[in-house]
């Protein structure tokens, strides 16, 4: 009894096959609306970029984006810049800390459209000390700033002369 | 497909420096064409490193970084032989991810 209860007929099949085409079509209109939210997804995962950092224009504006306190100025952490950049394009930057418990460095450009150039993590497996290029618009001081694991927010700053023009002199 | 990055890592003692050239327009999106149109924004956010498959290194990056990007960072405890891998992904989604060999 149970084993032909179990065995499907045509007519079953049938039925069966129907029904799932039918909700073949509903579930296409989730796959649907789960893709459009899928679509958001690439967003999400932008999370972890702080955009709002990015778009900060000032070192205070910076910082409330961060979520991080006041800047003090510290001998511990160093920035590297060129006194006069002949090339605003290309301006090689380095910041760096001797301190432990670095978390994050920063490197910023105070007088940029957006201060925030660039943003390191700090790792056990890296040293605390990085460096790139950057473009500055104009003449301005470049900060290096150290987010410390313990809170603190611990700067340095160097101004650069930038000789629009890439004329030199 | 982006250009390859050119990766070099040099290993001294238990320290190795890792150089990066990217290549990438980095537009700001600040900047106008001929035509007086604003060029949207195109630049690197994320640049991750991994050590033998590990990643150590992490960065986020503004539009301000140079167009063809220079970065300079130290392991520590990678030894000749090591595999470094770099990762970007810029604004439009793209990703490029090449290989070098600690020496």
């Amino acid at each position: 009894m149970r084993a032909t209860a179990h065995t499907p007929n045509v007519e079953d099949i049938k039925e069966t096959t129907m029904l799932t085409r039918r909700t073949a079509l509903t579930r296409s209109a989730q796959v649907a609306l789960m893709l459009g939210g899928l679509g958001l997804l690439p967003r999400t995962a932008l999370a972890a970029y702080p955009a709002a950092a990015f778009e900060a224009k000032n070192v205070a504006d910076l910082m409330k984006a961060l979520g991080a306190g006041a800047p003090v100025e510290s001998k511990d952490v160093t920035v590297t810049a060129p006194d006069i950049a002949e090339n605003g394009a290309v301006v090689p930057v380095g910041a760096a800390t001797a301190l432990p418990g670095a978390k994050r460095l920063l490197i910023l450009v105070e007088k940029n459209p957006s201060v925030l150039s660039a943003a390191f993590d700090v790792s056990e497996f890296v040293e605390p000390s990085f460096t790139t290029r950057v473009k500055m618009g104009q003449s301005s001081n470049v900060i290096a700033v150290a987010l410390m694991s313990d809170g603190k927010v611990l700067y340095a700053q160097k101004e650069v002369k930038v000789t629009l023009g890439g004329c030199g002199g | 497909m982006p250009d390859p990055m050119r990766i070099r890592a040099q290993a001294a003692g238990d320290k190795t420096t890792v150089r990066v050239l990217m290549s990438h327009e980095m537009e700001t999106g600040l900047r106008k064409d001929a035509a007086g149109k604003t060029i949207p924004a195109w630049f690197i956010q994320e640049v991750t490193a991994q050590l033998n498959g590990k990643p150590v290194f992490a960065a986020e990056w503004g539009p301000s970084v140079s167009k063809n990007p220079f970065l300079q960072f130290v392991v520590k405890g990678a030894k000749a032989g090591d595999k470094i891998a770099i990762t970007w992904r810029d604004n439009k989604g793209e990703t490029r991810t090449d290989e070098a060999t600690v020496s």
